[in-house]
């Protein structure tokens, strides 16, 4: 999870967003951080930016969060525009989930 | 005591002080402020479970980075990296400050992820270092339950044996809301302190609860040494050592003799005494004549440096520099106030392990006694001793004893009943002189003379003079010297005498002798003449009638006799 260029300032918004979701199976902040993503990102996309979002359950695959780092669940990652970047949480505090991954509302 | 559900944690006495180890498949608390020690004593438990029990283990590091811990773990001699390859995950949970928090997080992924390590690692044991740091950033009283609670319930489940380290409060941690709801989900909670006692940096360790179990609830000193943490002197004690009735030479052939052959092997020998009073001399004998026998040794030094002592000893004519060059000798020397005294006591350990010592000095042990360790010196020492003893370890320590009441501080610091031997060494002002004394206090089992002697230093070394007493007290230096002179001129004088009396008597002898023969002399001509007498009676009566009748004739002018009268003999005066 190498950090590469600091940020650069608008143009990123422009890019699509990708994002990959840390889940544990049918837990409650898991559930609560899809629902969130849903009401944050309608129909696939913020502000015109079009979203994907894949999603990684922990119970499936247990050893991917130690091996990509993820520890505390559930865990955004914000893959593309780099550099990437880490929400964690059920995602309910959407204001600072989308300062985070730098989408402007 | 059930071995099963007791955990070994390997660490040098912490299993004797838990009548076993930690409760296996249980979850173990350490608390403590930083710097106290957590972090090692947990990680060592997992180091020591996998090399010495073959059990795997996990370390989750929510406070320091993994490759911190490695460095730091090599410190010890532990070889994180070749037990990474099978034995052991270490999982960097350091929490990444550029993480955004959006909402309430748990560690359902963390423990899912944990769940297939361990399965995969095949592992028994898991700590979770710095479990404070993970619930910080929870910043909720309700979420820090609840995550502590699904932490707990996922040790149960697991049946791996955790240990969980926190940092809490520095004062009293057991005042803390937070330790409250750790220590009532831990079936062993144990208090890791760090403080100053007398201004030296104590550590100390104490266990505060063990269910279902019994444990010493006692604080007990621990100490870092280079190969980890040890409770100090737990490292199972039992007074049914073996006893030697070998004896090893003192270094001194006359104290040898005044304690019946020397010091008993693997026993503990005190020498006390005022400054200056060659307590160092005299350990420094023990050393040396220890590396003669080929046996290594050991000479801790908490006054001078070794060269110093190395040198102070060539002036009484004990060469230590060959023994060192030879490494049958080790010095230690270090500032008794550095550390405290406990450990202190390990380090010697660990060097007697190294060296494979024999025989040890430690010159001098007040050092220890009298520092920061003050709180526990007595237990520690008693333990430390008891060891070398079963480790039949010949043993000379030196106390320092200020001013001349040295008997009533020797026993206050109660070392002397540690010692198997004590001897003690003394001034003695006598006649404006001050002289060097040794008396043997106690020796157990062992014949030896209760006399006090003088020690005399000299380029050849030492020496006990024989003891002058003079109305009950012995007399040293030129009251000694005085007084030997003057039982040399009585003797001579007595002799001189006798030759007198031998001589006149001699003369008596000899004038009786002739006396006797001029005597035995005249006797004999006494006798002679008393023969000749009693021979000569009838001659004489014929002689006088020839006698008469010649008067008769010359009166009568005639003759009646016939012959002439014998001649008379000479007469012989005496």
């Amino acid at each position: 999870m190498s950090r590469q260029n600091p940020a650069k300032p608008v143009p990123e918004a422009r890019e699509r967003l990708l994002l990959r979701l840390y889940i544990v199976g049918e837990a409650p902040n898991s559930l609560a951080a899809i629902r969130n993503l849903e009401i944050l990102f309608p129909g696939g996309e913020a502000s015109g930016q079009s979203v994907e979002i894949t999603i990684v359950d922990l119970l499936k695959e247990p050893l991917r969060g130690i091996a990509d780092g993820v520890l505390l669940s559930p865990t955004l990652v914000r893959l593309a525009p780099l550099p990437v970047r880490r929400v964690v949480g059920n995602l309910s505090n959407h204001g600072a989930v989308l300062l985070a991954l730098g989408v402007v509302p | 005591m059930k071995v099963s559900n007791r955990l070994q944690t390997f660490v040098p006495g912490l299993d004797t002080l838990t009548d076993g180890g930690l409760p296996r498949g249980r979850t173990t608390l350490f608390v403590g402020g930083p710097g106290c020690g957590k972090t090692i004593l947990a990680l060592q438990i997992l180091v020591e479970g996998a090399r010495r029990a073959n059990e795997p283990g996990i370390f989750v590091a929510f406070e320091e980075r993994s490759r911190e811990i490695v460095a730091n773990a090599s410190a010890f001699g532990w070889d994180l990296r070749r037990l990474q390859k099978d034995r052991l995950f270490l999982l960097d949970a350091h929490l990444d400050t550029a993480t955004v928090q959006g909402g309430a997080f748990d560690l359902a992924g963390l423990l899912a992820g944990l769940s297939a390590k361990a399965k995969e690692l095949g592992a028994r044991r898991i700590v979770f270092d710095g479990i404070d740091m993970l619930l910080a950033q929870l910043d909720d009283p309700a979420a820090e339950r609840v995550e502590l609670l699904r932490l707990h319930q996922w040790l149960y489940e697991s049946g791996l044996t955790g240990i969980i380290t926190s940092k809490i409060g520095q004062a009293d941690p057991t005042l803390s809301p937070r330790y409250g709801f750790l220590q009532y989900l831990a079936d062993c909670v144990v208090l890791l302190q760090h403080r100053l006692v007398n201004t030296v940096a104590s550590r100390y360790l104490q266990i505060l609860k063990y269910r279902g179990g019994k444990a010493s609830c006692n604080e007990v000193p621990i100490v870092v040494t280079s190969r980890g943490i040890e409770v100090a002197g737990f490292a199972s004690d039992s007074l049914d050592h073996k006893v030697s009735p070998e004896r090893v030479s003192s270094g001194v052939p006359d104290l040898d003799a005044m304690l019946g052959g020397g010091y008993f092997r693997g026993t503990c020998v005190l020498i006390s005494g005022a400054p200056g009073t060659a307590k160092s001399i005299l350990a420094g004998a023990f050393a040396d004549a220890a590396c003669r026998r080929k046996e290594n040794t050991l000479f801790v030094s908490f006054d001078e440096g070794s060269a110093q002592v190395v040198r102070n000893l060539h002036s009484v004519g004990i060469h230590l520099d060959r023994h060192l060059e030879s490494g049958r000798l080790r010095m230690y020397s270090a500032h008794a106030g550095a550390r405290p005294a406990e450990e202190h006591l390990m380090q010697i350990r660990s060097l007697l392990d190294a060296h494979r010592s024999r025989c040890l000095v430690i010159d001098p042990l007040s050092a220890l006694t009298n520092n920061g360790g003050r709180t526990q010196p007595r237990g520690n020492l008693d333990r430390f001793m008891a060891l070398e003893r079963r480790l039949n370890i010949t043993t000379v320590l030196t106390s320092l004893l200020e001013g001349f009441d040295g008997l009533r501080e020797a026993s206050s610091a109660s070392v002397s009943t540690i010692a198997d031997s004590w001897i003690h060494l003394s001034y003695a002002i006598q006649g404006g002189e001050r002289n060097r004394g040794l008396t043997i206090i106690k020796s157990r089992g062992m014949a030896h003379s209760n006399q006090v002697r003088e020690l005399l230093l000299s380029k050849r070394g030492l020496h006990l003079t024989d003891v002058y007493t003079a109305g009950g007290a012995v007399l040293m230096g030129t009251l000694r010297m005085e007084r030997e002179e003057q039982e040399r001129a009585a003797r001579l004088k007595d002799a001189r005498a006798l030759e007198e009396k031998r001589r006149l008597t001699e003369e008596s002898v000899a004038d009786l002798t002739s006396r006797l023969e001029a005597l035995r002399q005249e006797r004999d001509d006494r006798e002679q003449d008393l023969k000749r007498m009693r021979g000569e009676r009838a001659g004489d009566v014929g002689t006088r009638a020839m006698h008469a009748g010649e008067i008769r004739r010359m009166r009568r002018g005639r003759s009646t006799g016939k012959g002439s009268a014998p001649a008379r003999p000479p007469r012989r005066k005496t």
